[in-house]
């Protein structure tokens, strides 16, 4: 490719070009990294918060105080309103700007280039754009959280009409408004994002580099940028419906209401149109947030059993099938609407099929660990947990999306339960995995992997401690977003379970400084890193030990090989870089024909 | 004082670990291998670990399974709910199943296959046979998992029986009202704008069909083996209906009227004996948030025998304050006229 243009003498960098308005993939993935780790920190004390309550609802507690303030904390006690603030506003980082915006964002961002061998995005105005609206978006979530009447409390769904009318509870004020806007540049962060990730992915691979030799990752980043491009929008849409009912006196999803005293003017709307547009883009989310993980468990895995990532053609095809049917599955969220039950049958049929591509995928990866040659870095320990975790997320998803057994269980716990562990467990364990995996390529150092191996097992061990009972508690009938579970005698012998979970819930918090510790240390103090720390075979591994504008001082590499040739016959070493060419009669690609 | 004592302890014990990580570094290099490098030792000890961890994840499965069988719902109150349990026994069985097998594989491989001196891996790139197998099987279950969910979904939302008794359920914000169809099993029309302090539900008094109407809260009785059909409504924003022993739960949506129906097969005075709990009793709550009280909107149902049933709807149907409705004027002067007609 064309690419010398890049790698012309750049003008003197200061530090405003260099470190903030940053035109460079790496800087821009670190700084998405960097906004992501601060917005999780304070995604997950909101969760530690609201779970005291939730283990001993009612009782005093000092730092709910002093982190809430008299308004919201009134002598420790966590006010019911803010308790809803909480758990939407966790809901809606974690979804959003930490498994969304930071997942794809850092990782997207730094793997692309290095991986197809481009010099860099191919836009890279765009790409900065795109991170500063992430940023502004940020800014407004967390803004709102210190409005008059709290930040949106409806839930990270936000269903109309309780988010549409200030009158159904205080966070639907202010608060709701910044939502919206928050969210809506959001969303054109996620745009732009994608949209330069496709374009770089299709157009700017290096020579050799076919398709069928992209790392998996790639071919994640890829599917998951495309769905993105294609329900983002309608979400946008949905929002801007919702700030025209609000602000502007429109109904398109509010009819026949009656409240505050008086009946509302509009009508002929509907509360199920927002459901509908909501999870068009809802439901292709967890796959959005789903997929780069599980690229990054696939290059990983493959990495460290020292083994080709086994079926490599079946991996891209499942993940075609995932993208595919996560567009026509939305409705499984909306089975107690009163939706027509024939709709629901095609829902719960289509559905269902996902699990076909999934359990693909893990029993490809199982068998790629079989006759491996495990080597437990702290990345591969996570890739692991992301594997585990994916199949007992999502085997208990086979049961919601069962329309007639989705009926008892619907908004209960064991939902909250089920997108924890296949949702939120999964992709936090591939966030880790790759921030375990390519810090030497980020910040040129090593991680501390004593440090790493004990966060992994405590945060493995109280994640399951954490959301493994709480399937018991939605089985026993327990809504979700209950300020506390007292005002029901059929509930009272299930408080143990609660504080079970907080126990765990603290102990997985706690777990994280040591991740924040090994992380900020090992960016200034660790072991400087070879170029090839764990004898990889892709292209980031290629470039020189310093960030240098055009990531390869002379020629693009040219890609010989697949990138998955690891221990394979008749090698002096267990790995084979793409760069190297195929022998005399050398089949590549692992013998696929 | 104890903040200070508290912040001390804090520093120290960042101090101690990075003192620490610094040890280990320099014990690292002494021993002339990078801290990076991971040795058979980490592998030996993580892979031990997984397999602890297979264990032990097994065992607290295991051990919630047996502590918390007894708390979680009693057996299904309804018809249907009695079907929707077996499907979940029989789905929850594969899904285990499928649960354990996978997970040993897992951590066993994890544990097994773990890098060391004498071990190499095996270049096993792919095998169409295999991923056929595990193409196909998983297929296979997923469409008997289909084909024995549609069958129940299709019998729950099949349309109810005309002679089923028929109840509106009305939430608002934070609370629920009971409209009973009365003697004609039709519910009057009713609209928001007619919601008023004395008339909470906007029921249209012109419309003949309400006049025998009745209008519960607190607690509404069901009678049992009797197929009650609900309509629902909501007055301000989503509410869910759920009704957990009964296994039902339907969205109450302003602007629209949703449907659900079941059949109670026990009552209330048997499932106390059923659950060793004389204070046990059947609730409808809401399972959409809704607003600040959210975790607080409630109601009891009671299902009663066919007698004790009868008895308690008579008894609020005298209690209800009678209000002269329109319609009825209009109906007994056209009667009147009639007769004088005669």
């Amino acid at each position: 490719m064309e690419n010398q243009h890049h790698h012309e003498t750049h003008s003197k960098e200061t530090f405003i070009s260099k470190y903030i308005f940053s035109l460079d993939h790496k800087m821009i993935s670190k700084q998405y990294l960097l906004t992501a780790i601060v917005m999780a920190v304070i995604a997950m004390t909101m969760s530690v918060l609201f779970r005291l309550q939730l283990a001993w609802p009612g009782e005093k507690f000092q730092i709910i105080q002093a982190l809430l303030g008299d308004k919201w904390g009134k002598d420790g006690v966590l006010d019911p309103n803010m308790y809803l603030g909480l758990v939407t506003i966790h809901g809606t980082i974690m979804v959003f700007f930490v498994l969304t915006g930071g997942l794809s964002g850092t990782f997207s961002n730094l793997l692309i280039p290095y991986q197809v061998g481009a010099r860099d995005m191919a836009s890279g105005f765009l790409n900065m754009l795109s991170y500063w609206f992430f940023f502004l978006s940020s800014v407004i979530m967390l803004g709102s959280l210190f409005v008059q009447g709290g930040p949106a409390s409806g839930g990270w769904t936000i269903y109309p009409p309780l988010s549409a009318l200030p009158q159904a509870m205080p966070g639907s004020g202010l608060g709701m408004t910044l939502w919206l806007v928050s969210m809506s540049f959001f969303i054109v962060s996620a745009l732009l994002g994608g949209l330069n990730y496709i374009i770089t992915i299709l157009n700017l691979r290096t020579k050799g580099m076919s398709m069928t030799r992209l790392p998996l990752t790639i071919w994640s980043f890829l599917l998951t940028a495309i769905i993105g491009v294609l329900s983002f929008p309608v979400l946008l849409a949905a929002c801007l419906l919702l700030i025209m009912d609000r602000s502007f006196g429109t109904s398109f999803y509010l009819s026949d209401i009656f409240i505050g005293g008086q009946a509302l003017e509009q009508s002929g709307g509907s509360p199920v149109l927002f459901q509908h547009l909501f999870w068009f883009l809802g439901h292709p989310e967890v796959y959005i947030v789903m997929l780069p993980a599980l690229g990054i468990t696939s290059e990983i895995i493959a990495v460290n059993s020292r083994k080709p990532i086994f079926g490599y053609k079946a991996m891209i095809g499942s993940m075609l099938a995932i993208a595919f049917l996560s567009f026509i599955v939305w409705g499984h969220h909306m089975f107690v609407t009163g939706m027509s039950p024939f709709l629901g049958s095609v829902f719960v049929f289509t559905t269902l099929l996902i699990a076909i591509p999934s359990a693909v995928k893990v029993f490809n990866y199982i068998t790629t660990l079989w006759k491996g040659n495990i080597r437990f870095t702290p990345a591969m320990l996570f890739a692991i947990g992301l594997v585990s975790t994916f199949i007992s997320g999502g085997l208990t998803g086979i049961i919601l999306a069962d329309s007639a057994l989705d009926i008892p269980l619907h908004d209960t716990l064991f939902v909250v339960a089920h997108f924890h562990i296949v949702m939120g467990l999964s992709a936090i364990f591939g966030m880790f995995a790759g921030v375990y995996h390519w810090f030497p390529k980020m910040y040129l150092r090593m991680m501390n992997k004593k440090l790493g191996y004990a966060h992994f097992w405590l945060t493995f061990i109280s994640a399951y401690g954490m959301f493994f009972p709480m399937h018991f508690l939605g089985l026993a009938g327990l809504p979700r977003r209950y300020y506390a579970n007292t005002s029901f005698p059929m509930f009272d012998n299930l408080v143990d379970i609660s504080q079970l979970m907080t126990f765990f819930a603290i102990l997985g918090a706690l777990a994280q400084i040591i991740f924040l510790f090994n992380f900020f240390y090992s960016m200034y103090r660790g072991p400087k890193a070879v170029q090839n720390p764990w004898k990889s075979n892709t292209l980031e591994w290629t470039t020189p030990m310093a960030h240098t504008h055009g990531n390869w001082p002379g020629a693009l590499p040219v890609v010989q090989r697949w990138p998955y040739d690891y221990s394979k016959p008749g090698k002096a070493e267990d790995f084979v870089p793409q760069t190297i060419p195929l022998e005399k009669d050398e089949v590549d690609g692992g013998g696929y024909h | 004082m104890i903040q200070f004592l508290v912040s001390i302890v804090v520093i120290l014990s960042a101090i101690l670990i990075v003192q620490l990580v610094k040890f280990f570094e320099l014990l690292a290099h002494l021993k002339g291998q990078g801290a990076d490098d991971i040795n058979e030792k980490d592998n030996k000890m993580n892979a031990r670990l997984m397999m602890l961890f297979l264990i032990g994840f097994f065992a607290f499965f295991f051990w919630m399974l047996v502590t918390y069988k007894d708390k979680l719902l009693p057996v299904a109150a309804s018809e249907h709910g009695a079907i929707t349990d077996w499907l979940f026994n029989f789905n929850m069985l594969i899904l285990i199943i499928t649960f354990a097998f996978t997970h040993i594989l897992l951590f066993y491989f994890a544990f097994k296959y773990y890098s060391r001196k004498d071990n190499t891996a095996v270049y096993f790139p792919h095998n169409n046979k295999l991923e056929m197998i595990w193409t196909v099987i998983p297929a296979i279950v997923l469409i008997v998992i289909i084909m024995f969910g549609l069958k129940t979904w299709n019998k729950i939302t099949e349309p109810p029986k005309t002679e089923s008794l028929l109840i509106e359920l009305y939430a608002k914000q934070f609370d629920w009202t009971a409209r009973y169809a009365g003697k004609d099993n039709k519910l009057g029309k009713s609209s928001f704008r007619l919601i008023t302090n004395t008339n909470p539900l906007g029921v249209d008094s012109t419309d003949i069909k309400a006049a025998d109407d009745i209008i519960i809260k607190g607690e509404f009785h069901i009678p049992v083996k009797k197929e009650v059909a609900f309509d629902f409504r909501s007055q301000d924003v989503i509410h869910s209906a759920f009704m957990p022993h009964f296994r039902a739960q339907m969205n109450c949506v302003p602007g629209m009227v949703t449907m659900f129906h079941f059949t109670p097969t026990i009552t209330t005075s048997e499932m106390r004996k059923i659950t060793n709990n004389p204070a046990f009793d059947y609730i409808l709550l809401c399972s959409k948030v809704c607003g600040s009280a959210h975790f607080n909107m409630q109601m009891t149902i009671v299902v009663d025998t066919e007698s004790d049933y009868k008895k308690w709807l008579a008894e609020q149907q005298s209690k209800t304050f009678k209000q002269p409705l329109i319609a009825e004027i209009k109906k007994e002067n056209t009667d009147t006229l009639a007769v004088i007609k005669q």
